[in-house]
């Protein structure tokens, strides 16, 4: 690990400050950031260790939905009562991250900024190419092994996977990101890949994550997060998707559907054509089968990994069928 | 040249003042700097769990926690959790139930399930426990013995609270 200073913020301002300053970066619970120093990936002039700050890990949920501060650990989301109570599908999706001693450790703000776990992006002594890590020096997994990697949103300078289950969850609801005065979307604040795979996120220097608010709603509260995967636990997904379904009061036809993927894309990835195409439907399986191929529009595999595009839709389907059983 | 850093740590409840390198992980302050070695160092990643220590109550990887981060904290290690002579009832339940076969993982395993048990989360369900302990790996495979243990060790533990609040 290379050499760095290290300093304390006492304020949020301060650390914001801090962090400005080229070559500094923000270290919370450090699951990813140690991680990358340690393989080579993340070279830190100066860590701005902001976990000391006060006031920034509640969690608070009422009728208009839940703010979520920037330092609330995983663990602690993953198990508040009114998490699971108004937004399933945000804590199955958290609980079903990492491992417990991860989730204990490991930040909402930091998870919003887990870099992808693209086996060429972590190891630069074996792969100099990285348009992600170095701009401009090509990509190793274009014609590499692909099984990981994404189908959705991907362009010719990367193809890196999106890793995270968290924010699958809350672009589905619609939840905005708190940067300090601005606030945007989830669903903004990843960006594409396109030419630009360095830049992952709608974040500038100077800016800290505060906090993430998800809208109540009642597809939130009919929610669930499904996790396909190689291993049943303590793995990222092969596909995964946050659903929210609200029926009419008739029960069967569709008013509200909220879709989103996990592990399939290169950022956290809203499936609105699945949406719009059963919203008025009756809620019946042919229906939501034939839909939910929407899900994988426009995908492009490279080889190994073209059971993604199979997978997703099976996934998508799976999960709202579970979702319209469980009435 | 590296500038250390001063920091407080109680380790296994005895307080320690210490001059760190801001990139020494709590792992690596455990094993190198207070000889405290039972913590053992499998990926030093933060996949394998060998490097499990509870941190305030909480389980934690030390291999991916600054040291210099955790100014402060009380840290149990597996050094920490015998009673003199008398083993912790995890640590009982693994020897009885052959929780282990090599043995490298087992600090890690045990102050896991020490964490897991404190998190009443898992109960009676061998699937809960198994996701529980997702986080660490067993490469000789001893899991079934593990389970087994885990699943003791909360009964007893359970017992041993009812007595103390009789």
């Amino acid at each position: 690990m290379r050499d760095f200073a290290y300093l304390r913020a006492t304020s949020t301002e301060a650390a914001r400050q801090a962090a400005a300053l080229p070559g500094a970066m923000l270290l919370a619970g450090g699951t990813t950031l140690i991680d990358l120093a340690k393989c080579g990936v993340a070279e830190p002039e100066t860590l701005v260790d902001i976990t000391h700050l006060e006031g920034l890990d509640g969690i608070a949920v009422d009728e208009r939905g839940a703010m979520i501060g920037a330092l609330a650990r995983m663990g602690h989301v993953a198990d508040h009562a009114d998490i699971k109570g108004r937004f399933p599908a945000v804590s199955e999706a958290v609980w079903q991250a990492a491992s417990a001693q991860i989730r204990n450790m490991a930040t909402i703000g930091g998870n919003l900024m887990q870099r992808t776990r693209c086996p060429y992006f972590r190891d630069p002594s074996n792969f100099s190419a990285c348009n992600k890590r170095q701009p401009g020096s090509g990509c190793s997994a274009i014609g590499g092994v692909t099984r990981g990697h994404a189908v959705l949103g991907t362009s010719e300078a990367c193809i890196a996977m999106y890793p995270g289950d968290l924010a699958t969850a809350l672009v589905a609801f619609d939840a905005t990101v708190h940067l300090g005065e601005r606030q945007l979307l989830v669903d903004d604040f990843f960006l594409l890949p396109g030419a630009t795979p360095d830049k992952e996120h709608a974040i500038e220097p100077g800016e800290m994550i505060t906090a993430v608010e998800i809208p109540a709603s009642a597809a939130a509260r009919r929610s669930t997060y499904l996790k396909v995967r190689d291993r049943q636990s303590y793995e990222f997904a092969a596909a995964s998707a946050a659903v929210g379904l609200e029926l009419e009061p008739d029960g069967r036809t569709i008013r509200d559907l909220r879709v989103a993927l996990g592990g399939v894309a290169t950022k956290p990835w809203r499936a609105r054509a699945v949406e719009d195409a059963l919203k008025g439907k009756v809620l019946e399986p042919d229906a939501v089968r034939a839909a939910s191929l929407l899900a994988v529009e426009g995908a492009v595999d490279h080889g190994a990994n073209h059971y993604k595009i199979e997978l997703a839709p099976r996934v998508v389907a799976r999960a709202i069928l579970t979702l319209g059983e469980a009435a | 040249m590296t500038t250390t850093l001063p920091i407080s740590l109680t380790v296994n409840g005895h307080h320690h003042e210490l001059e760190v390198d801001p990139r020494v992980t709590l792992l690596d302050l455990l094993r190198e700097q207070l000889e405290l070695t039972g913590t053992k160092k499998g990926c030093d990643r933060g996949q394998c769990g060998a490097c499990t220590v509870l941190v305030d109550g909480k389980r934690i990887n030390s291999c991916l926690a600054l040291a210099v981060s955790h100014d402060g904290a009380e840290v149990l290690t597996i050094e920490g959790v015998a009673h003199g002579e008398e083993l912790h009832p995890v640590q009982a339940a693994f020897i009885a139930h052959d929780g282990f076969q090599c043995g490298f993982c087992t600090p890690g395993q045990i102050m896991s399930t020490i964490g897991l048990i404190a998190e009443g989360q898992a109960g009676a369900d061998p699937e809960r426990i198994r996701e529980g302990l997702s986080g660490n790996i067993c490469r000789c495979a001893a899991y079934s013995g593990i389970v087994e243990a885990v699943l003791e060790a909360q009964q007893q533990l359970a017992r041993t609270d009812r007595r103390t609040a009789a």
